[in-house]
């Protein structure tokens, strides 16, 4: 069989998807949208140094539809990379290895990133009404 | 016989003493890009717990509100610090996904070029604004 015809691995029309290798990719996945976060922050910060105009038009953009939207997948990529870089260091020490605390771990996670999204947005919005 | 039963010659080391005690590796940098990841993701999780805080906190700040609060004067520090740990951690990370995808030599040389220029290009300028607020008149 020639190089060309060999099975790529994982073959993606036939793999079946684990949450740990969902998560491994959505790890990086996030890192390239906090990538991109970032920049979003230099941009307020400049534009706060710049004066009022400036600041409150970028205060304006981050109020719009698309604003917000920015924010809110702003918010969930930094919490997701933030509790999932935790269960990376937790890793690195050579603890949390076995495949039972590997997948609890895991979920656990999902559930503190929407935990953390969830409370993050609550609290933000209150006070942006008051 | 299998590999794993085999005789000793087969476990003797591949490498030097010498390149063993130097503990550089085929990649000539060893643990250091590794190490350095964590370190930066270590700094930036309270640098980063402080600014979701600070950021909720500042919902709906006119500007005047907003300077007052960079000079005040700690966040201006953490603000820094935040901006050094955040574009070294970008650097390290997308350095390791381009080295992933990107195979050919030339490209990939001037993809990691044009990041790490962008990192610090973007590190100086946050940099600047948070210090022409903190020291401006």
């Amino acid at each position: 069989m020639s190089p060309a015809e060999r099975p790529l691995s994982p073959h993606l029309q036939v793999y079946r998807w684990q949450l740990t290798s969902v998560m491994s990719i959505l790890h990086r996945a996030t890192g390239v949208a906090l990538s991109l976060g970032t920049i979003l922050l230099v941009w307020w910060l400049g534009a706060a140094s710049d004066g009022p105009e400036p600041y409150a038009a970028v205060q304006h953009f981050l109020g719009s539809w698309i604003g917000l939207l920015l924010l809110f997948g702003w918010s969930v990529a930094l919490f997701y990379h933030l509790c999932n870089g935790l269960r990376h260091l937790w890793w690195d020490i050579g603890r949390g290895l076995e495949l039972s605390s590997v997948y609890g771990g895991g979920w656990a996670v999902l559930a503190s990133t929407a935990a953390l999204t969830i409370v993050s947005w609550a609290v933000g919005l209150s006070h942006w009404a008051h | 016989m299998t590999d794993h039963q085999m005789p000793s010659p087969a476990h003797a080391p591949m490498r030097s003493p010498l390149g063993r005690a130097i503990g550089l590796g085929s990649a000539k940098e060893g643990v250091t890009h590794w190490w350095r990841q964590r370190v930066s993701a270590l700094a930036l999780v309270p640098l980063t717990l402080w600014f979701v805080i600070a950021v909720i906190a500042l919902v709906g700040a006119d500007h005047a509100a907003f300077v007052t609060w960079v000079r005040s004067p700690m966040p201006a520090v953490f603000l820094i610090l935040l901006l050094v740990a955040s574009f070294y951690h970008t650097a390290l990370g997308l350095q390791v996904i381009i080295e992933d995808y990107i195979h050919g030599e030339v490209m990939r040389l001037a993809a990691l070029l044009l990041m790490r220029l962008l990192c610090v290009l973007f590190a100086v300028r946050g940099i600047l604004a948070v210090l022409k607020m903190a020291l401006g008149a």
